[in-house]
């Protein structure tokens, strides 16, 4: 998941432009200072690298890490050497 | 590695939160470095309480003040002198400035050259953006040739200061330069740069937007950060290519910024050696000045 602090966001669109996956689209929500602030996409293969959160020159940005379910099988998304690295 | 802070924490723990939104333009780079720090900070567990921020002026120098710890927001140019008097009256504290290309190499040119001479231990982390960003874009030192700024409206015809090549010819003990783009060798190297005795350095190349890349002709945000990503390389890569590169590929690779850890050696700080000097003379209070009382 991710959050955007909405009133801190300057609207670079940084983190949407350098997501690895293009996870992130500006949506229609504005900010109070009439900023339209951005958002995961309906459908996204966001893998939580956190890249987004750490570029934010604006510190707008909190990747919250979705816990696996027990047992369930979550699809690799970044594989580095045959290793998953997501 | 331990699970990285998240920004949710990191902006309660860090930032004086009241003086958020920063007074960043929107895509200015700045920010990001101090992202970057207080990761390297937040990783290297140190307190902030043994830890002061100080800076010159510049959009670069108003970092400290939102950091939820002591600095000092200082004269133009000079921060590098009160950071040297931190660091005299407690050896203790982990100093930290941030001063802008302007900041460092114009008017504090002088302060930095012997900073670094010295080897007085501190971090410096210079945000270069090639341009005095704060007072509406004048040529830096550190400007490409060819740049337009408000004081050179056809070009600018002056050679750039490299500061990470002086830097490393006066003995900083660690040197490094990386663009704000990624974020881990910052972080990396801001981690390094603390735990390193003896003068370390490292600057951070950091989108101007407003004053330097709208009169560049660089495009949009996007379109800058871009070119910074275009237009750097790793040193070790550089070097490959103008050694054994075909003529093409040096061409292609002769004008683009290099990258990376320049220096790295560990150095007794000033305050240390003199601690020192003051022990041997008291261990041999009779031989104090060379001869016997
Ligand atoms: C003694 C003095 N001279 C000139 C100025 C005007 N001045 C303020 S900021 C600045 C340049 C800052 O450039 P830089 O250090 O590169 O920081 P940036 O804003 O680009 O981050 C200048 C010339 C000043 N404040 N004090
Ligand atoms: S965490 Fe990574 S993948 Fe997810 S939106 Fe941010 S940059 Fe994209
Ligand atoms: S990087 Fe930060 S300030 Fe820029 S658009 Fe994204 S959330 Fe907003
Ligand atoms: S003028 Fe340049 S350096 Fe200053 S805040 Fe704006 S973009 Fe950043
Ligand atoms: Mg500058």
């Amino acid at each position: 998941m991710i959050e955007v602090l909405d009133d801190w966001c300057k609207g670079c669109e940084i983190c949407v432009n350098r997501c690895p996956v293009q996870a992130l689209e500006i949506s229609e929500i504005m900010n109070k200072k009439g900023v339209r602030v951005p958002r995961l996409k309906a459908v996204n293969k966001c893998h939580q690298c956190r890249l987004c959160e750490q570029l934010c020159p604006d510190f707008a940005i909190t990747v919250i890490k979705e816990e696996k379910e027990e047992g369930e099988e979550k699809e690799c998304k970044l594989i580095i050497g045959g290793v998953c690295a997501d | 590695m331990s699970e990285m802070i998240n920004q949710t924490e990191m902006r309660e723990k860090y930032l004086r939160k009241g003086m958020l939104p920063s007074i960043f333009c929107n895509g200015c780079g700045h920010g990001s470095s101090l992202d970057y720090t207080f990761r390297a900070i937040e990783e290297l567990g140190l307190d902030l309480d043994n830890m002061v921020f100080a800076s010159g002026i510049g959009c670069s120098s108003r970092i400290p003040g939102y950091i939820n710890a002591d600095g000092l927001h200082t004269t133009h140019g000079r921060s590098l002198a009160f950071a040297t008097g931190v660091k005299a009256a407690n050896p203790e504290l982990d100093v930290v400035v941030f001063s802008g290309d302007g900041d460092a190499t114009g008017i504090g040119g002088n302060h930095f050259i012997h900073a670094a001479r010295r080897n007085i231990d501190i971090t410096v982390i210079i945000l270069n953006n090639f341009i005095y960003g704060m007072t509406g874009g004048q040529v830096a030192p550190t400007s490409p040739k060819g740049t337009i700024a408000t004081t050179a409206p056809y070009g600018n015809l002056e050679g750039a200061f490299d500061i990470s090549e002086l830097a490393k010819s006066l003995g900083a003990a660690y040197v490094a330069r990386w663009p704000v783009f990624y974020p881990s060798q910052p972080i990396k190297s801001i981690k390094d740069a603390i735990q390193t005795k003896g003068f370390s350095l490292v600057e951070l190349m950091s989108p101007c937007p407003t004053a330097y890349g709208r009169r560049n002709k660089l495009g949009n945000i996007k379109k800058l950060w871009d070119w910074y990503e275009d237009n750097s390389i790793l040193a070790e890569e550089y070097d490959k290519i103008m050694n054994y590169g075909t003529d093409e590929e040096k061409a292609e690779t002769i004008n683009k910024i290099k990258i990376g850890v320049f220096q790295h050696t560990e150095k007794v700080g000033f305050f240390e050696a003199y601690e020192e000097q003051i022990a041997n003379l008291m261990a041999n209070d009779d031989k104090k000045w060379g001869g016997s009382k």
